[in-house]
């Protein structure tokens, strides 16, 4: 102990002090149950420390090589949106009583984290139209596959049917959960951007566990629910839908369309993009299945006084007691980005979350319609989408390569479909959300066609 | 909640019940019972596009029937409700946190600050790599600082979670053993580890094998031989353990393990004990998971984000999730995908990346020589509270602590009162309690983990208030057993939250 650091207080007097006490003369003496030949002799070859000054100075040389959204106009969405993320946010999440807690154990003293979670709870459930919510799950893509496997052990069955319009990353997780539970996963293909009905129909069986789908899709399209919901219930196997919650604004509710478990992430609700995590995924299911869901939980009860109060509930289900028999694995939840959601659902309010869905939907369609009539570019699909679409780029070009060019002139392009789909190579997603204005929806169509040409 | 400085008058039962319903005070609204028709918190940008109908664009039959019923509430509503809500909740800038097992070590500011620079926090997973140079440049550096800590050969670091960490550990554990055309399906684990290793083992394909610990509180090597055998797996171990204790035998152990076949995974809950003084892979262990919100101080942000990075020994590389970060040959940083052997992909993107920032600016405030002084002073710590506490409680396992330790309350039994009840009494001396219950293997145990970035007053005022409370037990037992007393709600009903569940406001209408 050679060193001070403002984060230890220990002085020399007070380590003499504590080692008097303990009855030894050397901090050494404490690890002398660590056999000798694994103690490590010299010091590791790791990053050395820096003082703050210089410590902030390289951390912001590192930052300042990144192009950042307040510097770049950016058309990318695929699972994560540039959306407007109201200011009173970081104030509530820089609280630290809130980021400095553990998961409250200790209700007595957590009454305002578990407040906070039993409220977006109920905002899940709200704008979802389902009966119960968790308390969040790692992101939208591992509560994919927790639903799986919610599903598979549900209805006692092998197999799960997921749409290729399901966010390719997403469906990788399926498959590696589904490795791990030993099921099977088959895929149905697409038809003009949505889910093949017919491939389907002709997949579906009484050996099926779940129907996966998500709507809006990877594409942008909306899926044709109200069709999906009787393919796989006529079978009686689950409808797991995965959605982008900010459509709720003005989408019809999943719960309404009949589906059984519904996740997302919640990234839209106020968080920032942060190269794709941390996010916060959430996770609802009907009545019938509040006692298979994974991760915690909080409820509604009185104290000894009768006072209202919350806690972690419904814990017979989890690992710490249930142990190799629990339902999920998951012993945690982004608690402090569920509360990035909460509050940004308490700002935006009943009338704000209908504007800003109608704000995606409007910008995103003028986008489209200027891309297409403007430069002549192909829309690939036909179907509705919500705030992102997928346009057709000559076969000559490489969607990279016109990412290249657009990032030098200070855009942040779309996605390249060629990268997750054979047959859409030379397609590239755009997503315009409200943040978008009229004058870089312009630019960018200018742009396009400069780079094109 | 008073912050106790260790000289409290013992108060009586009569006295603290008094104390406690002056304190009644009006349930603390929910946001939705906030709402006020017509009222706003919201500034969007405007609709500088040529509008069109709604049904036009989008069939009405996939509109919304009717809206999502939320608050409506203005700024100020917005700020004073999660203000009052941050006052009812505890974290470590409020106080002692000796929470076993969970680090709950200071979260220094500059994480904070560093994690929301524009260029960290607004940048997109799917961007061009050439314009997120420096990210990967920072996840770089940061999988090999881990894999030189933990003494491992590569580091993944997308895992969201320890739990997180310990389900890809297995699923790579599992491809190794398949590639080799070998199937071991039996995960071997100690009585004392976390619940966590069980259901990911589970989660994993691969079935439990509960081993008893001997009568130090160490892995029973006679058990262990016993039980391992062609289908192991794996023995997952946290070394030190939850008992705070460090496996001495750990080579055997390892000989053990690996002569049968298996592989040894590396629990890093416990990591803050050894920075710098034991590594993992010094140790044998095959795989390691750090758990970034403990020992690298990122916040537990009251229950996540956290992360859960993975290091592995060469034989496990190629099954790692991809991507990794690799250095190409003209210098720069770019995502490897082409990893055939791959386990597949565990979390979206590159992981928790906001908090892997956090963490690399955590090790680069004390780089190698200040990690080892952190888990010197941590275990010091941990030691000076055993010392002290040793006489009024009883202790399990009479030998040197590592970062935490286990005592046990059964002593005060004899008048009626629990560990429980002495975690709740606690609270009333503004400490949080620590982990109680677990290890299973020790009756009424607490787990106590003071951290290094205690002081030796605090760890005295929660040593002093413990030994009050022990006889406060002996004396008044009914004081602790209805304790708390001085927090916003009391003692809760649990039983009804379980039976009769109310898990949204909607319930309540």
């Amino acid at each position: 102990m050679k060193q001070k650091h403002r984060y230890i207080p220990m002085t020399e007097q007070d380590q003499a002090e504590m080692l008097d006490v303990i009855g030894i003369s050397s901090v050494d003496e404490l690890f002398h149950d660590i056999p000798e030949s694994v103690r490590y002799q010299g010091t590791l070859p790791m990053s050395e420390a820096l003082n703050e000054a210089k410590l902030l100075k390289h951390m912001r040389s590192l930052s300042d090589q990144n192009a950042d959204f307040d510097r770049y106009t950016s058309f990318l969405g695929a699972g994560i949106y540039d959306h407007h993320v109201p200011v009173v946010i970081n104030h509530v999440i820089s609280r630290s009583e809130f980021y400095t807690a553990y998961t409250p154990y200790q209700p007595e003293i957590s009454q305002g984290e578990l407040q906070a979670i039993f409220e977006f709870q109920s905002y899940i459930c709200e704008i979802t139209g389902m009966a119960v919510a968790n308390a969040s799950m790692y992101d939208g893509a591992t509560a994919l596959g927790e639903a799986s496997s919610l599903a598979a052990q549900h209805t006692k069955r092998k197999q799960i049917i997921i749409s290729k319009t399901v966010h390719p990353e997403a469906r990788e997780i399926v498959h590696t959960t589904a490795r791990g539970l030993g099921l099977e996963i088959v895929e149905i293909d697409m038809q003009n951007g949505v889910t093949d009905l017919a491939k389907l129909e002709a997949a579906v069986s009484a050996d099926t566990a779940a129907v996966v789908i998500q709507s809006p899709n990877f594409l942008g399209c909306i899926e044709d629910v109200r069709a999906i919901e009787p393919i796989i219930h006529q079978h009686k196997g689950l409808l797991v839908m995965s959605t982008n919650p900010i459509s709720l604004g003005l989408l019809e509710s999943p719960g309404k369309l009949g589906a059984d478990v519904v996740v997302g992430d919640a990234q839209p609700f106020g968080i920032h993009a942060a190269l794709g995590g941390p996010t916060c995924g959430f996770f609802a299911v009907t009545e019938s299945l509040m006692r298979k869901i994974p991760g915690r939980i909080v409820g509604q009860t009185v104290d000894i006084d009768g006072k209202r109060g919350f806690v972690l509930t419904l814990q017979a289900r989890e690992q710490h007691i249930r142990r190799e028999k629990a339902t999920s694995n998951i012993c945690s939840n982004q608690a402090l980005l569920a509360l990035c959601a909460s509050v940004y659902l308490s700002t935006m309010g009943k009338e704000g979350l209908r504007e800003v869905a109608g704000l995606n939907i409007q910008k995103s369609h003028y986008a489209s319609k200027r891309l297409h009539e403007a430069q002549g570019l192909e829309l690939a699909f036909s179907a509705p989408f919500f705030n992102e679409f997928v346009l057709k780029l000559p076969p000559h070009v490489s969607v990279e390569a016109i990412n290249e060019k657009l990032i030098a002139r200070g855009i942040i392009g779309g996605y390249d479909l060629g990268l997750h789909y054979d047959e859409l190579k030379h397609h590239m997603l755009i997503a315009v959300t409200e943040r978008r204005t009229k004058e870089e929806i312009d630019e960018f169509a200018a742009l396009l066609e400069e780079v094109l040409a | 909640m008073t912050q106790s400085n260790g000289t409290d008058a013992v108060v009586t039962q009569a006295e603290a019940m008094k104390q406690a319903s002056s304190h009644q005070a009006p349930d603390k609204k929910l946001i939705f019972e906030m709402s006020r028709e017509g009222r706003v918190a919201y500034s969007l940008p405007e609709c500088d596009v040529p509008e069109e109908q709604l049904d036009s664009l989008i069939p009405s039959s996939y509109l919304r029937s009717e809206p999502a019923q939320l608050p409506e509430v203005y700024e100020v509503d917005v700020i004073r409700h999660y203000t009052e809500l941050s006052r009812r909740n505890f974290g470590i800038d409020n106080g002692f946190y000796p929470l076993g097992s969970c680090t709950m070590k200071y979260n220094p500011k500059i994480n904070e600050d560093t994690a929301r620079f524009a260029g960290f926090a607004k940048i997109h997973p799917y961007q061009p790599e050439s314009s997120i140079q420096g990210a990967l440049e920072m996840m770089y550096i940061l999988q090999n600082d881990l894999a030189a800590l933990t003494g491992m050969d590569q580091v993944t670091l997308q895992p969201a979670a320890g739990a997180h960490g310990e389900w890809t550990g297995l699923m790579m554990i599992r491809a190794y053993h398949e590639a080799r055309g070998e199937t071991r399906t039996k995960v071997i684990v100690p009585d004392s580890s976390h619940g966590t290793n069980p259901a990911s083992a589970t989660a994993a394909g691969l079935d439990t094998v509960t081993i008893k610990s001997n009568e130090d509180g160490l892995v029973d090597l006679d058990a262990l031989r016993a039980a391992v055998g062609p289908d192991t797996a794996a023995l997952m171990l946290t070394n030190p353990s939850t008992l705070g204790l460090f496996e001495e035998h750990i080579l055997e152990i390892a000989d053990i393990v690996h002569e049968a076949g298996g592989l040894l995974y590396y629990d890093g809950a416990n990591s803050n004990a050894i920075m710098g003084i034991a590594r993992p892979g010094d140790m044998g262990f095959d795989v390691v998971h750090l758990n970034l919100h403990k020992t690298m101080s990122t916040p537990h942000g009251g229950g996540g984000p956290g992360a859960g990075p993975v290091g592995v020994k060469e034989k496990l590389v190629p099954y790692l999730p991809k991507p990794i970060v690799i250095k190409k040959s003209d210098g720069t940083f770019a995502f490897d995908y082409h990893r055939p052997d791959s386990i597949g992909r565990v979390k979206a993107f590159y992981g928790n990346f906001g908090i892997l920032v956090r963490a690399y600016t955590y090790i680069r405030t004390y780089g190698p020589e200040g990690l080892k002084t952190v888990s010197e002073c941590a275990v010091l710590n941990a030691n000076y509270m055993m010392h002290r506490l040793a006489p009024y409680f009883e202790l399990p396992f009479e030998r040197v602590c590592k970062h935490e330790f286990v005592i046990s309350g059964s002593p005060l039994k004899q008048y009626g009162v629990r560990t429980l009840d002495v975690a709740k009494r606690l609270l009333d001396f503004g400490f949080h309690p620590p982990t109680i219950y677990f290890p299973l293997n020790v009756e009424e145990c607490m787990m106590i983990e003071p951290t290094e970035t205690e002081s030796k007053e605090t760890l005295d005022a929660f040593i002093d208030t413990l030994i009050q409370i022990a006889q406060e037990a002996k004396e008044q037992p009914d004081l602790l057993l209805n304790a708390p007393y001085h927090t916003q709600v009391r003692r809760l009903n649990e039983t009804q939250a379980a039976r009769k569940p109310v898990l949204n406001c909607a319930c309540n209408s």
